[in-house]
């Protein structure tokens, strides 16, 4: 073995990969797909996972055309500009908007509110109050408790002033339940489980559920000139 | 049966199918493999996966049912267009033929209606389901926003399908809808008066909903659906619990 001049490689810039076959790669952390290492076991995608999803799919296909075979899409008259019944109704996804409409003015229940919904969604993951597992009564309880009793008391003047009780009620009820994992004696079952719970849960948990309810509530509860009806009177 | 599998398996192998689909047959995980990798729509996935993704309490299989109901929508979408025409009252009276002169028609725009519910359901779903398993964490922040565009998309998707039968519900849905439109500041009206073609909803809104409804909308959705779907293989696959315990 004799000793060699160490040899120099020098890094350039060329198109032609046979003049400069040499290649560098940058694997640089932004780009990489993300690996973590662990000793989970693997499934093939083909065929597995592909056959599960096509399962998935045609049991889909079967309850819909059941669906279709035994109830009718609507159907009413031709559409005519001079008859506007009464309610006239949105598609029932924004009914939940509709139904904001009727408490607040236009700019607020119609274009504030849902535009704030959109971003807030989109931000989410951005945001460490969302990235955070830890439960929300852990830390500093005892500011925590003075946060939240200040914000909902906020929410709740805001919603008594436009007389939403449709949204003031669940608010309420979700406040309390958030207060029965406050206490550290909350250890087991499920007041430990409400414990353990991030602000991010308690936030999406609420917008859920006053969702569900505007929803329901734009679609069974509400009849002529949208005064409340019960859903068999509409 | 082995004679089968064995013609099935040399059909497989041969040049015709091999010039179409670049890999031959083989049980080998290589062969499984390159199914997934050679293929333009399936290389979006990853060739293998977490077994414990595969369990429904981990998804519910909500991502996979909302594509499923995309797909149903295209297949019977496309069908319905053969005997639609985008005009007043024409449509309407597109609807009737459905109902009593086109064979299966009523079943063909009930599915089409029924699976378009079922899209918007599945896809909130979808989304609170992700949220709830903390899916959305870095690094998957941007497919959760791609998700929340496809959210968008569906929304959209489904309101301009809203308008074509033309009868009394649609029309009315529809004016309620673009008049909460008017109410953005000073380009409310504006914007109003680019989507329906006029102030009120009349034969050009039923065009411009029919364009969005059948040619845009459903080609920006695929294209971010592929998006979506390579995200997921790009962020490191489905998001599973790292074992802490053991009780996953």
């Amino acid at each position: 073995m004799t000793e060699t001049e160490p040899k120099e490689f020098v890094a350039s810039i060329d198109s032609d990969s046979r003049r400069t076959p040499v290649r560098v790669a940058f694997v640089t952390r932004r780009t990489s797909p993300q690996v973590r290492t662990h000793d989970d076991p693997y499934v093939m995608t083909f065929p597995e996972v592909l056959f599960r999803a096509a399962t998935a799919v045609e049991a889909l296909l079967l309850a819909l055309a059941l669906l279709s075979l035994f109830w009718d899409a609507p159907l009413e008259g031709l559409a005519d500009p001079m008859q506007t019944p009464n309610p006239a109704k949105a598609p029932w996804y924004f009914l939940g908007l509709q139904e904001l409409l009727h408490y607040f003015p236009p700019i607020v229940g119609g274009v504030l509110i849902p535009t704030l919904v959109v971003l807030a969604l989109i931000v989410i993951p951005y945001f460490g109050i969302n990235i955070e597992t830890e439960g929300f009564w852990l830390k500093e309880p005892k500011k925590r408790m003075r946060a939240l009793a200040i914000v909902v008391a906020a929410l709740s003047v805001f919603l008594i002033v436009f007389e939403v009780w449709s949204v003031l009620v669940p608010t309420i009820l979700i406040a309390g339940i958030m207060l029965l994992g406050a206490s550290p004696a909350a250890n087991s079952g499920f007041r430990k489980w409400l414990r353990m719970k991030p602000l991010s849960f308690w936030i999406m948990s609420w917008f859920l559920t006053v969702a569900i309810i505007l929803t329901v509530i734009g679609t069974f509860f509400r009849g002529a000139g949208w005064a409340l009806v019960w859903p068999w009177e509409a | 049966m082995p004679g089968l599998i064995d013609d099935i398996a040399g059909l497989r192998n041969s040049r015709v199918w091999r010039s179409v689909f670049r890999s031959g047959s083989g049980e080998s995980n290589l062969h499984r493999s390159l199914a997934v990798q050679q293929n333009v729509f399936l290389h979006l996935a990853s060739v293998k996966v977490r077994r414990r993704v595969l369990k429904f309490s981990a998804t519910w299989y909500l991502g996979t049912l909302s594509l499923g109901c995309f797909l149903i929508l295209i297949t019977t979408g496309i069908l319905l267009m053969l005997y639609y025409h985008p005009s007043v009252p024409q449509a309407y009276a597109d609807m009737k033929d459905l109902q009593f002169v086109v064979s299966a028609g009523v079943f063909l725009r009930n599915l089409h209606r029924w699976s378009a519910h079922a899209m918007v359901l599945l896809v909130f779903a979808h989304l609170f389901k992700v949220f709830y398993r903390g899916a959305y964490r870095p690094p998957r922040e941007f497919n959760w926003v791609i998700g929340v565009v496809l959210l968008m998309l569906t929304l959209f998707l489904s309101y301009t399908g809203y308008l074509l039968p033309w009868d009394q519900l649609a029309f009315w849905a529809i004016t309620v809808g673009s008049n909460i439109l008017a109410a953005v500041p000073v380009l409310g009206a504006k914007i109003r008066f680019l989507i329906l073609g006029g102030h009120t909803v009349n034969a050009n809104a039923l065009l411009r909903f029919y364009v969005l409804h059948c040619v845009i909308l459903p080609l920006v959705t695929v294209l971010f659906v592929a998006i979506h779907f390579w995200r997921i293989r790009k962020d490191g696959g489905l998001y599973v619990k790292e074992k802490t315990d053991d009780r996953n």
